[in-house]
């Protein structure tokens, strides 16, 4: 099987090097919805990091008996298997954030990051390998959610994961929240910012000029 | 190898074992867990209605709240064109009641009656009714809802046993934008409904909810809105409207006024 250095490389590279968020631009679209507040922005990277991992799992184990006509389809519905089991397990057993989260745990089954890896990864790599994979792109993804959700919550509502932290005028205290960050487009904005100042440090993920 | 796998034969075979697989994989995990997730709904159901009341602030274990709804609360049904309580359904019959279910299979509601957007109404609607330890009647809890900007909003309005003044109002199911109109949760403005007269001398529904900042606090009938969430607030209001009037609980809110439940 692989050596030390590549499950490093497929496990820590999606985190800043290769981030699926940040340089492949996927899944934005829960990045905007589930990061107002800190404890939902967790619960759905744990989610979809367990997502991505079994179904990279599950679809390299079978890789070599997918029939390439219908390999989408089966994707598909591995990975919904498993988004459908995830929010049972949700709403048996985190009842109040499952509710926060509503529709958005089923929306993993459309979240490019899970699609993007089992296409481009599992379909070619060895079980072991594409579930790091897996893990790793969970743990790039739950980086940015977790970045902006802090930047969010904090900003927004002066709390963080619900303790507040900066006293609202609201209630009392000295903090006037920026409503802007608890709409959807401020995480457009974050997500940019966390995007230039990944590419300062690393210069060779900026595209080059045709 | 590929072309043995794109054969009729080996594609059928994948993808109907697979989804064999998936389909005992899903349908095994929802069955095992329907229990917990049915106690869930329940006692959310439950802490929502204790909060209404002020018999639980913020949370509670689940043991302390089954104890409190069942030592304080009793679930009736209420015919709602004719204000009656429906006496053929005792205690336990309504706790089993599925409102949901029963406003899908509704009679749908004509535009000029459908003040809160909501399509449908059921015959019967749950009314959870509070007594103390000494069982007298303290509060009468109403599930309302109706449609708010993006969303229905769902809450238990908890009036007071004249029918008339508002114990509390909790919000606890909606969809409108956190930090503007997902705000009809914060307890802060939900305090201000508390002691106010839903309807004047004449019966008529005087409740307001007014743009904030505008509302004056020594009326008995005034509430300052939500800033940034006019049309939530707007819902709230069509939602009172609503289940206040003729259509929603005001054939019974007419009977409680007159003194049905006093001796019941």
């Amino acid at each position: 099987m692989a050596n030390a250095k590549e499950i490093k490389t497929v496990l820590f590279g999606p985190v800043f090097a290769n981030n699926p968020i940040a340089l492949q631009v996927l899944g934005i679209c829960s990045a905007l919805a589930v990061t107002t507040q800190m404890s939902t922005a967790l619960v759905m990277c744990l989610a979809l990091t367990f997502v991505t991992a079994f179904s990279n799992l599950f679809i390299s184990t079978i890789r070599n008996h997918i029939p390439s006509s219908v390999r989408i389809i089966v994707q598909m519905t591995i990975i919904a298997s498993l988004v459908i089991v995830v929010d049972q397990f949700l709403k048996a057993y985190a009842y109040d954030l499952s509710k926060q989260l509503s529709v958005f745990v089923g929306l993993i089954i459309t979240n490019c990051i899970v699609m993007g890896r089992a296409e481009a990864y599992a379909m070619k790599s060895t079980p072991g390998m594409s579930f790091l994979d897996g893990i790793g792109n969970g743990l790039g993804y739950s980086v940015v959610l977790l970045v902006v959700a802090f930047i969010r919550e904090l900003g927004g509502s002066g709390s963080v994961f619900g303790v507040q932290i900066m006293p609202l005028i609201s209630e009392g205290g000295w903090y006037q929240p920026m409503g802007i960050l608890l709409m959807p487009p401020s995480a457009f904005i974050i997500i940019a910012c966390f995007i230039w100042v990944l590419r300062t440090f690393r210069p060779e993920q900026v595209e080059k000029k045709a | 190898m590929s072309s043995n796998n794109d054969s009729i034969s080996k594609t059928l075979i994948v993808v109907i074992s697979l989804c064999l697989v998936c389909a005992i994989v899903v349908s095994t995990a929802a069955v095992q867990l329907r229990p917990a997730q049915q106690a869930n709904k329940k006692l959310d159901s439950q802490i929502n209605i204790l909060r209404s009341v002020g018999l639980v602030e913020g949370s509670a274990p689940a043991a302390r709240v089954a104890e409190l709804f069942n030592q304080h609360i009793e679930t009736r049904l209420v015919n709602l064109s004719t204000g009656e309580i429906d006496a053929s359904c005792d205690r336990s019959c309504a706790e089993n009641f599925d409102y949901r279910k029963a406003l899908k299979d509704g009679r749908a509601l004509a535009q000029p009656d459908d003040v809160a957007s909501i399509r449908r109404i059921s015959e019967f609607a749950p009314v959870y009714l509070t007594y103390d330890t000494e069982r007298n009647l303290k509060a009468i809890v109403l599930p309302v809802h109706g449609y708010g900007l993006w969303s229905t909003m769902h809450a238990f309005l908890a009036l007071e046993v004249d029918g008339n003044t508002i114990i509390g109002l909790n919000y606890y199911e909606q969809g409108e934008t956190p930090g503007l109109g997902g705000e009809i949760e914060n307890p802060r403005w939900r305090a201000q409904f508390v002691g106010k007269q839903l309807t004047n001398e004449a019966g008529e529904l005087a409740l307001s909810i007014l743009k904030p900042g505008n509302a004056d606090p020594q009326s008995a009938h005034q509430v300052d809105g939500l800033s940034g969430a006019t049309l939530t607030a707007n819902g709230v209001q069509n939602t009172f409207t609503f289940w206040i009037g003729e259509n929603g609980f005001g054939p019974f809110l007419a009977k409680v006024r007159q003194g049905a439940l006093s001796n019941g």
